[in-house]
């Protein structure tokens, strides 16, 4: 899909993502709109998938799981604007009876959620064992996954970083949003993860590295990262992103990392993102 | 005269061993996942024969239940295989949320549970394992008593869809289930038929059950016994059939008293049919190293302590 087009859905999911926060007045808007652009480009023109037809069991479709669940309205945007349930629906986030939960999970069976996530570090694991279904099956397909950079404090994380290379999950395309934030602060006052980009080559993975918000980068860098597969590595990209990407008093701020904005703010907010493709 | 037909004496996680080898071969489906205790689970022979179909996970049991459940979708069966301490309280989050909530098609295989794993002592003696899985959601939770009906549960739970926890042992007890049983998840077998008081056991506890109904039967006393080797879903209709006749309950197993069979047993009858119940279980403490039986002995959980929560049990009616 041409970049120009991509960048427009791109506003919108963000457009989204602060709405349906700002609704609720809950959610994670800060990972959120700075994973809006890799989200974008993964559905609408990397991934091969149907949002039409949506199968748990996704044979012969790429499959993506977003580990980090609490960027949840992001996914959800993407995976309503790409058909898998109308973009109305958007409008349940985190309302009773919802499909649309706090975090994903699949008990209300939303079309395009095959785990549970939330819970930190547990998504690379699971990954990995679609991974090797796919292989059983002989499915050529392949799996996609989206961690937080502070998720990769989690021990699970670097068990399966190393069961994966072990065992030459080389049909599997991790990405790290690498935005230096959590909760609490800058990831290098919490828990610095040192030199990620040589952790993860000793752990025996190819890394690359993109800009979050260069959709020609996001293109080039992915379809570069599955020409690499099929051949006995697995593969991380460390995407380098802004928290609050698209909203300048939210940017590179872990502030609005699980605050939603008033309604005040919001308006302000969706002044600087224009409609594309209309409200939900 | 209470008598059986024995069949040799083995232990439970062999059964386990058989039932994947024979799954193995019958359902491409099932893929075994292990955490370096193939041969404490009886792996081997499923290993050797689908080598492609069995994962080697290392020591880092909460990556390989994130595997299992990753590997449902696509519709494949995993069996993952540990002792039950680190099937369980290692990695209860990891079930919780990618397995139970998930609803995925994962069966958590655990060996080695209670206090009969013996002289390792009380870090590897899980004895609050089915009060954790029985409170998860979606969760069916599965003791089989003997060899035998380990296999055949083994075997079952494939076919069932949804999570299952699957709970056996290490020490070699007597094989008293015939071979050719039908084994029926959430249908508790009356092994014994009486009227005097209902025995409810799990597990090792049913062969001790079996022991105390003999002493009991000795006395005057009439024993219905009933092997519960499903605790969730619990068969309440046979629970309540068997106590409207004997009027009161024993609730045998090796686990702890608190959050284990006899409350989900004490549920049931507390709503339905209020009648005496007694305890046979582990008493809100650890266990510690020592021989297996000697440990059933020590901490309350051998043939006398059944004999007598019968009699306490009788006495209270």
């Amino acid at each position: 899909m041409e970049t120009l087009e991509l960048e427009k859905i791109a506003s919108q999911v963000r457009r989204d993502i602060l709405r349906m926060v700002s609704a609720v007045n809950s959610g994670h808007p800060g990972g959120s709109l700075g994973c809006a652009d890799f989200l974008t480009v993964l559905y609408f023109d990397i991934m091969n998938h149907n949002a039409s037809n949506f199968s748990m069991d996704g044979l012969n479709e790429d499959i993506f799981f977003l580990s980090n669940g609490h960027i949840s309205p992001v996914w959800y945007s993407v995976l309503a604007r790409s058909g898998y349930f109308p973009t109305s629906e958007l409008g349940t986030f985190r309302k009773l009876g919802s499909r649309l939960q706090g975090h994903p999970s699949t008990d209300k069976k939303l079309p395009g959620i095959r785990m549970a996530s939330g819970s930190l570090g547990q998504g690379l694991s699971v990954a990995v064992g679609t991974a090797n279904a796919k292989k059983l099956n002989n499915d050529k397909s392949l799996v996609f996954t989206l961690h937080g950079d502070g998720e990769l404090q989690e021990g699970q994380i670097w068990e399966a970083l190393m069961y994966a290379a072990a065992n030459k999950v080389d049909n599997l395309i991790a990405t790290i949003d690498y935005n230096g934030r959590q909760i609490d602060g800058d990831v290098d006052d919490v828990l610095s993860l040192g030199n990620l980009h040589a952790k993860f080559t000793a752990f025996g993975w190819e890394v690359l590295e993109m800009d979050g918000h260069n959709i020609d980068e996001l293109k080039a860098t992915l379809r570069k990262a599955i020409s690499m597969t099929g051949n006995q590595k697995p593969i991380v990209i460390i995407m380098k992103t802004e928290m609050g990407q698209g909203v300048d008093f939210m940017i590179g701020s872990h502030k609005w990392h699980g605050v939603a904005p008033n309604p005040e703010q919001l308006e302000n907010a969706l002044g600087q993102l224009t409609e594309t493709l209309g409200d939900y | 005269m209470i008598e059986f037909e024995i069949f040799g004496n083995k232990d439970t996680r062999s059964g386990f061993g058989e039932g994947l080898q024979e799954l193995g071969q019958k359902n491409p489906n099932v893929v075994g996942l292990c955490a370096d205790l193939i041969g404490s689970l009886k792996m081997d022979a499923f290993k050797k024969e689908n080598p492609d179909r069995f994962f080697q996970t290392g020591i880092a049991e909460a990556n390989m239940i994130g595997i299992a459940a990753g590997m449902t979708i696509g519709g494949k069966i995993p069996f993952t295989g540990t002792f039950a301490i680190f099937s369980t309280g290692r990695v209860y989050d990891q079930i919780r949320q990618s397995v139970a909530y998930s609803n995925k098609n994962v069966k958590i295989c655990a060996s080695h549970a209670g206090l009969t794993l013996g002289e390792d002592g009380a870090t590897h003696q899980v004895l609050e394992d089915i009060g954790m899985m029985k409170m998860l959601p979606n969760m069916t939770v599965v003791v089989p008593c003997d060899f035998n009906q380990t296999k055949q549960a083994t075997i079952a739970i494939a076919d069932h869809e949804g999570p299952v926890y699957l709970r056996f042992g290490r020490p070699v007890m007597p094989i008293f289930i015939k071979p050719d049983a039908e084994f029926v998840i959430g249908k508790a077998d009356v092994l014994i038929e009486g009227t005097d008081v209902t025995i409810i056991a799990c597990g090792h506890m049913v062969w001790k059950s079996i022991e105390a109904a003999k002493k009991l039967e000795a006395k005057g006393i009439s024993v219905e016994l009933i092997n519960m080797h499903t605790i969730k879903p619990l068969d309440a209709a046979a629970i309540l059939k068997s106590v409207s006749k004997t009027k009161c309950v024993v609730t045998a197993e090796e686990h702890m008293i608190n959050g284990g069979l006899g409350d989900s047993v004490a549920q049931v009858l507390t709503r339905n049919l209020l009648v005496p119940q007694e305890f046979v279980g582990v008493n809100d403490t650890f266990g510690e190293s020592g021989n297996p039986m000697e440990l059933m002995t020590k901490y309350g959980i051998d043939t006398d302590n059944v004999v007598e929560a019968a009699l306490k049990a009788i006495s209270r009616k």
